[in-house]
């Protein structure tokens, strides 16, 4: 008894892990949120995109010697608004984001060799931790932002999350009802650029993926209930988060987005797999 | 490496004049830029005839994550010793027939087909970084590998291109028609025996090839540039596949040229110059679209 709890306790009586946790949970908590829209508004790329574009804002404003902060957060929901207007009236499509998104990662190869070669340092290492982030190295400043930030998102997402909910399900009858379809396209956009913004520079890119996916994903195959399945995103991408702490804790070989994404996948493939079997079997009974 | 900075003060060297001939003999005084020329040409072709119906179909987002799939491939295949592309086609391969399969069909299906990618390249990143971090020597040639680098393709490499493009043309060739039909319209095509599963499965393989093609150059975080932006701009102008497809193979060979003769006089990356070419023919098509349509309806309307 006294070894079980050590190794839960354990792990939370060290200070990078109780950053991780609160910072990674703060994330968890936001991505739940704004995945299960991105994920029934079928716009999962988009999100993926703001988090690639934080990418070329940091190097631009690193090339023009800003801070790379002001950069992220400056192409993040710029780019946010292009998106929304360029999708114009009809939901924006996956055409329009990769089209967008393609030529903005150019412009941050631009960039990269402005910058590499004004520098002449070999900048790999870097692409590396912007892409994948590392969520065991944060500080206590860090920590915090990401949660008072994480706490905005949600409650800008709780504020539009009625209308929203009636617009992804069906755009055209809410407009009709007059609710603002195009409005609520750039704040939902702009609020998950804001959201990009922080945890691309805390997580990386590839954990902000699996968490506005995977967690999202399993939800809507748990429940057919918009609400619940809201509820369900959220919980599932904290319960991931702190699966996957604990299992690179456990084990130092494996990076801790590398864990949590992986946790994540294999609850949804469980998840989907299952579903799938059981609709199969109900379909077998003969009528 | 040694070959880009080479390619560098060689290109420094060259300066664009109004005289087109003297340019074109400058670019193509080298044999790298000549490689260059024809193993884009290559991927260009291939690129924008499967990336035409990558647009057609709304598979976009899996073009770039089978692109993302090169990173576990490439590193996991160093990691264990195997040349890059043989990792790197094994999990391009995997990776289609794995969102095949996890991809729901019926009604409300296209609806969690986006998430479903979207699972399957977090998945897929998340193994190529825990391969990287077993394994850090891959990290030094990362930035090549992200964002390409036309310079080094030799005559085998061109080869190995024209091959693959052979085959997987030839098979877009033969699955053409009920590809087509499939995109357009499943449920009618399946009602008519077309078997729908099959073919998109077979359609993924295929665009994963063009995306090992385009990654080539392009790096796989740009593949886009070839396989889906002009497809995009060919869309925005004609809704005839037949024209489509020809204008699309047309504007990836425009962009892949321009874009490297453009890089080989200002110094600055192919990928740049390629995207920009790229998105600039992107937004003339938009304009234009919109100004046309707004003159039909005016006309209608009177």
């Amino acid at each position: 008894m006294t070894v079980l709890l050590a190794t839960w306790a354990g792990p939370l009586s060290q200070d990078f892990f109780r950053r991780a946790f609160a910072a990674g949970t703060a994330a968890a908590i936001a991505a739940g949120l704004v995945g299960a829209f991105l994920v029934l508004r079928n716009q999962v790329f988009a999100g993926d995109a703001l988090s690639h574009v934080a990418f070329t804002g940091g190097l631009g404003a690193l090339a023009f010697g800003f801070a790379a902060r002001t950069g992220v957060f400056t192409a993040t929901v710029a780019v946010a608004v292009l998106l929304a207007v360029l999708g114009g009236r009809a939901r924006l499509n996956d055409v329009v984001t990769g089209v967008v998104f393609t030529w903005l990662l150019g412009l941050g190869v631009l960039f990269l060799s402005v910058f590499t070669s004004s520098r002449a340092t070999g900048n790999g290492a870097g692409a590396v931790r912007v892409l994948f982030g590392s969520i065991f190295g944060i500080d206590q400043a860090t920590a915090a932002q990401t949660g008072w930030i994480a706490a905005g998102v949600v409650v800008a997402m709780l504020v539009i999350s009625r209308p929203l909910l009636f617009a992804s399900i069906d755009p055209g009858v809410a407009e009709a009802r007059g609710v603002p379809v195009r409005a609520l396209n750039v704040v939902f956009l702009v609020a998950a650029g804001v959201m990009a913004a922080q945890l691309v520079q805390v997580v990386g890119a590839l954990l902000l993926l699996g968490l506005i996916t995977t967690p999202a994903a399993t939800a809507q195959r748990l429940t057919a209930r918009p609400w619940r399945a809201l509820a369900a995103s959220v919980a599932i991408a904290v319960a991931t988060v702190w699966a996957g702490l604990w299992l690179s804790y456990l084990r130092p070989s494996l990076p801790p987005s590398s864990s949590i994404v992986a946790t994540g996948f294999l609850l949804w493939l469980a998840v989907e797999l299952s579903t799938r079997f059981r609709l199969r079997a109900r379909q077998t009974v003969p009528v | 490496m040694l070959t880009e900075a080479w390619a560098g003060s060689v290109a420094a060297a060259a300066r664009l004049s109004w005289d087109l001939h003297r340019d074109l003999r400058l670019v193509l005084q080298y044999p790298f830029m000549r490689n260059a020329f024809v193993a884009g040409a290559v991927a260009a072709l291939m690129c924008g005839a499967i990336g035409w119906f990558a647009v057609l179909r709304g598979e976009t987002y899996a073009a770039h994550t089978l692109a993302s799939v090169a990173f576990p491939g490439a590193s996991g295949a160093v990691y264990l010793g195997l040349a890059p592309l043989v990792g790197y086609f094994g999990f391009a391969v995997a990776g289609a027939a794995l969102i095949a399969w996890l991809s729901p069909l019926g009604p409300g299906g296209g609806e969690r087909h986006s998430a479903t990618v979207g699972a399957v390249q977090a998945m897929a990143l998340a193994l190529g970084f825990w391969f990287v971090s077993l394994y850090q020597g891959f990290l030094s040639s990362l930035s090549g590998f992200l964002f390409g680098s036309f310079l080094g393709v030799t005559r085998d490499d061109v080869m190995v291109l024209a091959i693959t493009a052979l085959l997987a043309l030839g098979l877009l060739a033969i699955v053409g028609r009920p590809l087509l039909f499939a995109s357009v319209d499943p449920r009618v095509a399946e009602a008519a025996g077309v078997p729908v599963r099959a073919v998109s499965l077979l359609y993924l393989i295929l665009l994963g090839c063009a995306v090992a093609e385009a990654s080539q150059f392009t790096g796989v975080l740009l593949v886009l540039a070839l396989l889906v932006v002009p497809a995009a701009t060919a869309s925005a102008l004609t809704a005839r596949p037949s024209v489509g497809l020809v204008l699309s193979v047309g504007l990836a060979l425009v962009t892949v040229w321009a874009g490297l003769a453009a890089a080989y006089f200002t110094n600055r990356p192919v990928g740049f110059w390629v995207t920009s070419v790229g998105f600039a023919g992107y937004g003339l098509a938009r304009g234009t679209a919109s100004v046309r349509g707004r003159w039909t309806r005016r006309v209608v309307a009177a």
